[in-house]
């Protein structure tokens, strides 16, 4: 189904309403008071400058801002390029019914329920060589292990910690997409002779198209806004190894409690997140659909 | 292409104590080589498991399954090398129709030459040559499902082609289209087609000979003339025919046969007991008052439909339906009619079954 | 059919669920601990199992407290998220309109706003509207990101549904709400099954909102767990207890949608 076979209906305006209204009270008058923050320098509450676009300058020549935002991009594709294909392959393994599909599907959603303060304490606990069970199994191996001191190591420790909260994310999606395929397109793969390998490639990975964008996306996103966890976990450690643009962010408004670059700062990260969508967005739908004509062309 | 040959009963459950716990009852049929074959009957009756069956994506519970002698009860849908066209269209949304049609010989590693030349054969078949390159994702319902078809064509040594109400989808304009087309290739290809569809008409239509089923069970196969003369079950008699046959109750007893408290001589050998008796709106006459075989009934209704008029009657508590030509000269409501019931088209049964 | 393939499969799966319960399962040991045996020794299971880090939380007001408070405003949010967003998702999937492709990527960029944006001015917002520290003011800040993401996901399932089934439905004689709850919504119950889930999940699990517009009367457990930090160090024992029970309420909701999102779309069987 293309976008062109679609009737055009402008009363649809009616249908879409209330999400507009629910959404701009959330977004678009805090907004609003965030953007004129960003052009003043408040002094005190009585005394304000208009200062134009004199924070958003000193935000861009920030060095600091440059490295952390370097970490997070290289940080961002680590997450997506691992946790999309283990995702996928994760939801092929699942089983499809009975029992065991809704005991898989508890004990995989699991991590997802965990408040992110908790997740980053599981593994702060977790990887501590004298009370943590994988700290002390590097201890037993005779790895020298510790994500307080070691830089990559740091890393890593904070990849795996995401890898494991969110993997079941792009499963879940994924698992979903693959339930909806209709047992005749298996049937029909069988009486054709396809191999396995086949039925993944021109069946299977086509119709999980729209929930696969929805995964990259939601996992881009979040990645690149992720602050509880890695805080909880490193406090952005050792040095600024682990520090990521939400932390910068934090630090540089929390510290100086300075509301006007604060707020300046906080545009320039929504636009460089919405920027990179967009690109993104636009990409995959070159390469084939997009969400709204993809997910399935019946 | 091959002669099937069925000689099983399938139940879902473990243990089948009793007839309901069947999806097919036990049942012995063949299917020769290049027929036109159509399981008719209702949701539930036991079709689509039957078609399942035959095609190997469904094991029997008991029983087997023959192509020409060769036992492939247990045998994958690939190794039986049959075709299946589903209720829905199912493509292979990111190739084109060429590349759709061409899969299931890629998959049997074909020599590429050949395969171009079967798919442009089987296009032409279709009348889809034009449309070869073209994603098969974009295409209209009817053209996708023409692409299902092809895709069980290509293949030069497919055994049987079975079809799982595949007209469902499609608009009904465009439905007789594909009929046509489908017994276009009936005849060219003289393949084994089967056919499962709950719609009488395309199963009359297509069919050389049609299997009416329900709930488990085949209660006659046979062609569409003879279902519609001479349906041996009652539920034949009322599925087949638009409306269907009339029945009313009737008793034998001591050579009189008793219909709608009329006494009437027996027409040919019944046995005593109750009955019933089955005339086809097609086959009930008006006659003249007092006839030997005729009843007075009450006109409760009389529709023109165009092509013909509609008389609905009532006597004694049942309904009887009577089709006239346009012209004929019909009492109007509330009035009396005396209808021929005994004729050389009137069936007897007896639970259900027929006997005379 | 598939016998070798299927034991790598199960093999990876496996060892995934070994991966995915470890942690888990380290948090459960640790909180049938006391703070002096997970400091002192170390041990794959209690050597002194005891109870009192729950019993503290069921007995202590301002525990159990939190997580009623957090069981409210979620509940409501996913109410309300899914109400709004099943006529736009429709919207979206079935018609096209002036702005639509626009306002499809409007609603998706609010879910990109890093929270910490907001803070302040929704402080601002909801003491002016004089919401602040109520369940409804959490539930309609989350609104923000919940709802886009519910309508994208709807808007996904929705389109994987034929449009011809409208269509008949229209032929027949449908009503619109006759046709929408009657026939669509059971052809994508696995899409509402799914956004009820993720609606749920990051109401639940979110900090940052839902502390900073709460004080007292609607404090969300996830706000109660930062502050046990205290003069003698990390109670772990007691954060670990209380983390084990803020997965529980996720856990029933899973099992709850889990045919929803397992079940298939099937079109017609005999």
């Amino acid at each position: 189904m293309s976008a062109t076979t679609k009737p055009v209906n402008q009363k649809a305006w009616f249908l879409i309403l209330p999400v507009i209204l629910c959404v701009a009270f959330s977004a678009i008058l805090p907004l609003m008071t965030v953007v004129n923050y960003s052009v003043q320098d408040i002094i005190s509450p009585e005394r304000r400058v208009f200062v134009g676009t004199e924070w958003f300058a000193a935000v861009m020549r920030d060095e600091e801002l440059h490295s952390a935002l370097l970490r997070q991009i290289t940080f961002s594709l680590a997450v997506l390029l691992v946790e999309i294909p283990l995702g996928i392959l994760l939801a092929l393994s699942m089983p499809a019914q009975g029992w065991k599909s809704s005991a898989v599907l508890v004990v995989v959603a699991l991590s997802l329920l965990i408040p992110w303060n908790v997740v980053g304490t599981i593994w702060q606990i977790f990887g501590r060589s004298d009370i943590g069970l994988l700290g002390a199994a590097f201890k037993a191996a005779g790895i020298e292990y510790s994500y307080t001191s070691n830089a990559t190591q740091a890393w890593l420790t904070v990849l795996a910690m995401d890898v494991w909260h969110w993997t079941p994310l792009v499963a879940l999606l994924a698992f979903a997409g693959l339930r909806s395929i209709p047992d005749a397109y298996y049937q029909a793969a069988r009486i054709d002779g396809a191999s396995k390998f086949a039925v993944f490639r021109y069946i299977q990975l086509p119709k999980m198209r729209g929930v696969l964008m929805i995964a990259v996306l939601l996992r881009f996103m979040d990645s690149f806004m992720i602050y509880t966890e890695p805080f909880v976990l490193t406090g952005g450690g050792p040095g600024n190894a682990t520090t990521f643009l939400s932390q910068y962010l934090t630090q540089k408004a929390v510290g100086q409690f300075d509301l006007g670059p604060a707020a300046a700062f906080s545009l320039i990260y929504f636009f460089i997140i919405l920027l990179l969508c967009f690109i993104l967005y636009n990409w995959m739908q070159r390469v084939g659909t997009t969400p709204k004509e993809g997910a399935g062309h019946e | 292409m091959a002669r099937i040959t069925l000689d099983l009963a399938h139940s879902y459950r473990p243990n089948p104590q009793q007839d309901s716990d069947y999806a097919l009852l036990p049942l012995s049929m063949v299917f020769d080589d290049g027929g036109a074959y159509a399981l008719l009957g209702p949701s539930g009756c036991g079709k689509t498991t039957m078609l399942n069956i035959m095609s190997g994506l469904l094991v029997p519970s008991q029983g087997r399954v023959l192509f020409d002698e060769r036992d492939v009860t247990r045998a994958s849908p690939q190794e039986r090398n049959i075709a299946q066209v589903f209720q829905f269209p199912v493509i292979y949304d990111t190739m084109t129709v060429a590349e759709n049609l061409a899969f299931p010989l890629k998959n049997r590693k074909v020599p590429e030459a050949r395969i171009r030349q079967r798919v442009g054969q089987i296009a032409e078949m279709l009348e889809m040559s034009g449309q070869l390159d073209q994603r098969a994702a974009g295409l209209s319902a009817d053209a996708k499902q023409k692409i299902s078809l092809g895709r069980g064509l290509v293949r030069e040594d497919v055994a049987a082609v079975l079809f799982d109400e595949p007209l469902t989808v499609i608009d009904p304009h465009l439905k007789w289209q594909l009929r046509r087309k489908l017994k276009q290739i009936h005849h060219e290809l003289k393949l084994t087609l089967i056919y499962v569809t709950h719609d009488q008409v395309e199963a009359l239509t297509f069919a050389d000979k049609v299997v009416v089923m329900t709930r488990g069970r085949a209660v006659q196969v046979g062609a569409p003339d003879e279902l519609f003369e001479r349906p041996r079950h009652a539920f034949v008699g009322h599925f087949i025919g638009s409306p269907g046959m009339n029945f009313l109750p009737a008793q034998v007893q001591d050579g009189v046969l008793a219909v709608a408290g009329q006494r009437m001589p027996l027409p040919r050998a019944l046995p005593d007991g109750a009955l019933r008796l089955g005339v086809r709106p097609e086959y009930l006459a008006l006659a003249a008052p007092g006839q030997a075989g005729a009843l007075p009934c009450a006109v409760a209704r009389v529709q023109d439909l165009g092509t013909h008029q509609m008389l609905t009657a009532t006597i004694d508590g049942e309904t009887l339906k009577v089709r006239c030509a346009p012209e004929q000269v019909l009492p109007g409501e509330g009035g009396t009619v005396w209808l021929q019931v005994l004729g050389e088209h009137t069936c007897f049964y007896q639970n259900e079954e027929l006997l005379a | 059919m598939n016998e070798p393939r299927f034991q790598k499969r199960t093999l990876f799966l496996i060892a995934y669920l070994v991966f995915a319960v470890l942690p888990i399962y380290w948090m459960v040991n640790m909180s049938f601990k006391t703070n002096e045996e997970i400091l002192s020794s170390f041990s794959l299971w209690p050597q002194h199992f005891t109870w009192d880090n729950y019993r503290t939380i069921f007995t202590d007001e301002s525990w159990y407290s939190g997580y009623l408070n957090s069981l409210i405003y979620v509940a409501i949010n996913t109410v309300i998220s899914l109400t709004v967003a099943l006529p736009a998702a429709y919207a979206f999937s079935r018609y096209q309109f002036l702005g639509d492709k626009h306002v499809f990527f409007w609603l998706l960029t609010n879910r990109m706003t890093p929270p910490a944006v907001f803070l302040l001015p929704f402080f601002q917002l909801y003491t002016t509207v004089g919401l602040m520290d109520t369940h409804i003011a959490v539930a309609l800040a989350h609104l923000l990101f919940n709802v886009p993401l519910a309508v994208w996901i709807l808007e996904g399932f929705m389109s994987g549904i034929p449009r011809e089934i409208d269509e008949t439905a229209y032929i027949d004689g449908y009503s619109f709400p006759r046709f929408f709850l009657t026939i669509f919504l059971p052809l994508i119950k696995a899409g509402v099954g799914v956004a009820a889930f993720f609606c749920f999940m990051f109401s639940w699990v979110e900090l940052l909102l839902a502390r900073t517009l709460t004080s007292v009367n609607a404090k969300p457990i996830v706000a109660t767990m930062t502050r046990t930090v205290s003069a003698s160090g990390m109670d772990w024992a007691t954060l670990a207890a209380a983390g084990v029970l803020t997965i529980v309420p996720g856990a029933i909701v899973i099992w709850f949608v889990r045919h929803y999102i397992a079940k298939g779309f099937a079109m017609g069987r005999v």
